[in-house]
C-alpha cells in the first residue's frame, strides 16, 4: 500500500512537502485531481497518480494545465472536491480560465495549487502568483512549513466550500522540497460523483449573466476579508512596539533570527498565512501598537503595498519597510542569516553574522552543469540537424524539457525560447521578419501541450519553417509523466488512447513530414536536409525513446563502446557530440563502460571508425 | 535543545537522499525535531544535490553560508566547493574518490588537486576527517553503499544528537530490505575509519 494512504491518525511520518500536501488532499477526500507537471509541484501529482490506483479518487495527467483546471473547475461544479496543481507559471496557460471560474464559483471545494520557484531552482522565471489571488479576486493561502501545509490544503478545502470559490494554494519550492514531520489526520473518504443542474443564467458567462456574476464574486470576496481576518492562519506571536509581517518560509527565518538575537519578548511578529484578500483590520490593529514595522516577504512587495495603503488611510506615522536597496530583495529567495541581519539592521540591534572562511586561495574549481545523459536521442537529434544545417543562416527556436540543453556547446542547438510551446510560435513570426533559415525544436510534452497550435498556425498562414518534434515517448525532464502520445501499457495501465504525433501533424496539412530514427545518423542527415530544403512548413519528428525512461522501464539493452588502436585522435567525438561517457585522459579519448549505453552514434561519426562495441565485458 | 546544522552534497545518482532520509526516520524515532531540504538541480543530469538538515529546536530548514556545523561531502571537489556553508568550527567529513565533471573529463576545467584540498579545507575548518569512502563501500559489499559509510563516519563524531543505534534502526525499517546487511556494515566500516582518523 502506498504509505500516504495509511489510516492511522495519529501516526508521525516524515514527509516532503510535496508528500505532505498530496496527503492533505487525501485526507480531505479529493474525488477529482488533474495536474500538468512542473517543477517544484510534480512530486504531488506523482503521489496522487500512485495513490489514485489503490482508492478511489480519479486522478489525470492533462494535457496542459488550462485543461486540468477546467477538468478539476466541472468536476467541483459537480459538487465533488477538486484539485488541480501546477508550477507558477502553470498558472498563466490557465489564466483564461482561472479567470472567468472565479466569476462562476464552485460546488464542491476546488483547490488550484501553484508552486513558485524564487531564485529559479529549475523555472524561466520567479513570478510572485500571490498576485493570481487579487487579479481573479480569490481567496489565497500560503504555508509556512511542511506540517502546516497539510492541514492547509484541508483548510482550503473547507473555505472554498463555505465561500463557492476556487481557492488558491500557494507554495515555494522551499515547501515542496523540505522535509517535516507530519502527523496523520483522519480520512474523509471521497464523494465520488456528483451531479450538475443545469443554471444557464449562473453558470453560461454571457455579458448579462457575467454582470451578476462579477457583483456575487466582490461580495465573496468581502466575506473572504472577513474569514481571513479571523482565521488560524494569520496569528500573532509576541508583544511589543516592534513588528515584523511576514509569510510563507520567511516566518520560520524569522522566528529563529528574533530567537538567536534575543528579541523574542520586543517584536512581534503577525504571520500571514491567508493572503488574499488580506485582513485590512488585523493588519491596522496590528500596526496600532507599533512604531516600526518590517515586511518580510519573498518575491514582490504584495504584503508591503497593501500594508503601507492600510497605515495611510488610518493616518498612522509609523516606519514601514521591506523591499528596500539596503533590507530585502524582490530577486531570488532569502535565508536565515539575510533575515536576521535586515531584523537586526531595521531595528538597530547588534549583530554579527556568522564568519565565512575567506575562499581566496581556493582554486577554481570545475562547474557540473547538467548535461544530456550518455545516449540521450536528443544529442543525435541535434548533431544530425546541425550537419544537414551547414551552411545555412539559421536561427533556431527552441522549447522547454530536456533538449533545452542542446543549447550548449558543442551542441549549440538553441537561439531563443520563451515558454512551453512558444517555439512554433516564434518561427511563424521569424519567418515573416527574417529571412534566416528557421529550424525549431519542441518535445512530445511540450507538442501536445501548446506546440500544436503554434503548428496550426504554421500551416494556415503558410509560413517558412522546419519545426523538429523530438519524440522520445514521455515527459522526460519533470520525470518522465506521461503525455497523449506515450504507450501507457509500457508503464502497465490500460484504458489509455495513444495519440501518434505524425498522424495529428497529418491531419494538419503539412506538406512535408518527415520521420527519423536518429541513432540512424547519415540516413538521418540526408533526410533532414531534404527537410530543410523544402520551401514552406516541414515537420521532421525524430522517434526514440529517452535513455532513462528506458532503463526505468527495463528496457534498455546496453551494449558499451570502446575506443579502439585505429583512433587517431582527432577528438571530432568529444568535440562534436561530448557524451559525457567520454573523458580524456593522458590527452587520449576513452569510453566509461559504465556510463555508455551504446547509442552507437559516437561510432558513426568517427572518422576513423575507431569506435566499436566492447565485445569482452568482464 | 541545541540546533546542529548539517549539509550533505553529492553528485546526482550517489544516494545522498537516501541518507539524508536514514537521518530524518532516525531523528523521528528519537524525538529529535528534525527538517531538511533538498535542492536536486537536475540530479539525474549529472548536476549536484545538496541536503541541509536541521536538528533541533529551529524553524527553518535552509542553511545559511557559515552555518553548517558538519558538511559531508560525497565527493571532494563538490565538499571544496561547499566550503561557503562552513566556519573554522565545522567538521568536514568528505570521501575522497573523485568524480571529475564532465567539464573536466573533455579537458575544460582543472580538478582540484587531492592534497592542496585536503590541506585548505583544514586550514579553513575545525577538523577533516578524509578517507576513501568507495573502497569502505566496496568491502561492506555494494559500491553504492557510499552513503551509508559517510553516515557512520558521521555518526562517530558525536555531533548529531543521534546514535548508531538509531540509525541502523532506520536502516532496518526504513531502507530495502535486501540491502540492510550491508548497508549496515558500511555504517560500521564509516564508524571505524572516523575513529582512526
Ligand atoms: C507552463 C509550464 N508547465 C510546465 C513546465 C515544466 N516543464 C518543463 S519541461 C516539461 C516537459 C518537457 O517534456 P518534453 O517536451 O516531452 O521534453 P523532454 O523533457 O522529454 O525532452 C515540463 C512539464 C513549464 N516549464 N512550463
Ligand atoms: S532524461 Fe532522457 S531526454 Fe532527458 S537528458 Fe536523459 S536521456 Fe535525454
Ligand atoms: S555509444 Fe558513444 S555517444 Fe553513445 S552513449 Fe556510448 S559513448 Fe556516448
Amino acid at each position: 500500500m502506498h504509505k500516504l494512504l495509511t489510516d492511522q491518525p495519529g501516526e508521525k511520518m516524515l514527509l516532503l512537502g510535496n508528500e505532505a500536501i498530496a496527503r492533505g488532499a487525501f485526507e480531505a477526500g479529493v474525488a477529482v485531481a488533474a495536474t500538468y507537471p512542473g517543477t517544484p509541484s510534480s512530486e504531488i501529482s506523482l503521489n496522487l497518480f500512485q495513490m489514485s490506483h489503490e482508492s478511489d479518487f480519479y486522478f489525470e495527467y492533462s494535457t496542459n494545465e488550462k485543461v486540468s483546471l477546467e477538468v478539476a473547475a466541472a468536476a467541483a461544479n459537480s459538487g465533488v472536491r477538486s484539485f488541480c496543481m501546477m508550477k507558477h507559471v502553470g498558472m498563466n496557460v490557465a489564466a483564461d480560465a482561472f479567470m472567468t471560474l472565479a466569476y462562476l464559483g464552485v460546488k464542491g471545494g476546488m483547490v488550484i495549487l501553484s508552486a513558485d520557484d524564487p531564485f529559479m531552482f529549475s523555472s524561466q522565471n520567479e513570478q510572485d502568483n500571490r498576485y493570481y489571488g487579487k487579479f481573479g479576486g480569490l481567496p489565497l493561502v500560503e504555508p509556512s512549513s511542511v506540517a502546516e501545509s497539510k492541514e492547509m490544503v484541508k483548510y482550503a478545502f473547507e473555505l472554498s466550500e463555505k465561500l463557492q470559490e476556487p481557492v488558491i494554494f500557494r507554495t515555494t519550492t522551499r515547501i515542496n522540497h523540505s522535509n517535516g514531520i507530519v502527523e496523520l489526520g483522519s480520512i474523509t473518504p471521497p464523494k465520488t460523483k456528483g451531479y450538475i443542474k443545469k443554471d444557464p443564467m449562473n453558470q453560461v458567462p454571457v455579458p448579462a449573466v457575467s454582470r451578476n456574476l462579477h457583483v456575487k464574486l466582490l461580495k465573496n470576496l468581502k466575506l473572504a476579508e472577513e474569514i481571513a481576518a479571523q482565521s488560524e492562519y494569520n496569528f500573532i506571536d509576541g508583544d511589543g512596539e516592534l513588528g515584523i509581517i511576514c509569510n510563507g518560509v520567511s516566518y520560520g527565518y524569522a522566528k529563529d533570527a528574533l530567537k538567536d538575537l534575543k528579541l523574542e519578548d520586543k517584536v512581534k511578529i503577525l504571520r500571514i498565512g491567508f493572503s488574499n484578500p488580506l485582513p485590512a483590520s488585523l493588519i491596522k490593529d496590528f500596526l496600532k501598537g507599533c512604531t516600526k514595522v518590517l515586511i518580510i516577504e519573498e518575491g514582490e512587495p504584495f504584503m508591503e503595498e497593501a500594508v503601507k495603503a492600510f497605515a495611510f488611510e488610518e493616518k498612522m506615522e509609523l516606519t514601514i519597510k521591506g523591499k528596500d536597496e539596503t533590507l530585502f530583495s524582490r530577486l531570488y529567495e532569502f535565508d536565515p542569516v539575510m533575515v536576521t541581519k535586515n531584523i537586526a539592521a531595521f531595528f538597530d540591534i547588534a549583530y554579527t553574522p556568522p564568519e565565512v572562511p575567506d575562499l581566496s586561495n581556493v582554486p577554481e574549481i570545475p562547474q557540473r552543469p547538467p548535461n544530456l545523459c550518455a545516449g540521450c536521442s536528443h544529442r543525435a537529434s541535434f548533431y544530425i540537424v546541425k550537419q544537414a544545417a551547414q551552411g545555412m543562416d539559421t536561427i533556431c527556436p527552441t522549447d522547454i524539457g530536456c533538449y533545452t540543453l542542446g543549447f550548449l556547446p558543442p551542441l549549440s542547438m538553441g537561439d531563443f525560447l520563451i515558454c512551453m510551446g512558444a517555439s512554433a510560435g516564434a518561427s511563424c513570426g521569424f519567418s515573416a521578419a527574417t529571412d534566416q533559415k528557421v529550424i525549431a525544436f519542441i518535445g512530445d510534452s511540450t507538442f501536445f501541450h501548446s506546440g500544436i497550435a503554434g503548428l496550426v498556425n504554421a500551416v494556415f498562414n503558410n509560413h517558412n519553417l522546419t519545426l523538429v518534434i523530438l519524440d522520445n515517448g514521455t515527459t522526460a525532464m519533470t520525470g518522465h509523466q506521461p503525455n497523449p502520445g506515450v504507450e501507457m501499457e509500457k508503464l502497465g495501465m490500460e484504458g489509455y488512447n495513444r495519440i501518434s504525433i505524425k498522424s495529428v501533424v497529418e491531419a494538419l496539412g503539412v506538406p512535408k513530414i518527415t520521420v527519423i530514427k536518429p541513432f540512424k545518423v547519415k540516413k538521418s542527415i540526408k533526410a533532414v536536409k531534404e527537410a530543410l530544403e523544402f520551401k514552406g512548413v516541414s515537420v521532421i519528428i525524430s522517434e526514440e525513446v529517452c535513455t532513462l525512461y528506458a532503463k526505468s522501464l527495463k528496457t534498455l539493452k546496453v551494449r558499451p563502446f570502446h575506443i579502439t588502436d585505429k583512433c587517431k585522435n582527432h577528438k571530432t567525438c568529444i568535440n562534436e557530440l561530448a557524451c559525457p561517457a567520454f573523458f580524456l585522459k593522458n590527452d587520449r579519448v576513452h569510453i566509461e563502460p559504465d556510463l555508455c549505453v551504446g547509442c552507437a552514434v559516437c561510432a558513426q561519426i568517427c572518422p576513423e571508425n575507431a569506435i566499436l562495441p566492447l565485445k569482452n565485458r568482464e | 535543545m541545541d540546533v546542529t546544522r548539517l549539509i550533505i552534497v553529492a553528485v546526482g545518482g550517489q544516494g545522498n537522499l537516501l541518507s539524508s532520509r536514514v537521518l530524518g526516520e532516525a531523528a523521528l524515532l528519537a524525538g529529535i525535531p528534525v527538517r531538511m531540504s533538498e535542492i536536486h538541480g537536475m540530479a539525474q543530469r549529472g548536476g549536484v544535490v545538496e541536503s541541509a538538515i536541521v536538528f533541533g529546536d529551529a524553524a527553518s530548514s535552509i542553511i545559511s553560508d557559515g552555518c553548517a556545523d558538519v558538511l559531508v561531502g560525497f565527493e571532494p571537489s563538490e565538499t571544496l566547493r561547499a566550503l561557503n556553508k562552513c566556519n573554522k568550527n565545522t567538521v568536514v567529513i568528505t570521501n575522497m574518490t573523485p568524480l571529475p565533471p564532465f567539464t573536466v573529463a573533455i579537458g575544460r576545467g582543472v580538478y582540484p588537486d587531492l592534497d592542496q584540498l585536503q590541506t585548505l579545507v583544514k586550514e579553513k575548518t575545525a577538523r577533516l576527517i578524509a578517507f576513501d569512502a568507495v573502497a569502505l563501500a566496496k568491502e561492506a559489499g555494494n559500491v553504492l553503499a557510499v552513503n551509508m559509510v559517510l553516515l557512520g563516519a558521521l555518526i562517530q563524531t558525536g555531533i548529531l544528537p543521534l546514535t548508531a543505534d538509531q540509525i541502523k534502526e532506520a536502516i532496518r525499517t526504513k531502507t530495502k530490505k535486501a540491502f540492510v546487511e550491508t548497508n549496515i556494515k558500511a555504517v560500521d566500516l564509516g564508524a571505524a575509519a572516523a575513529a582512526q582518523d
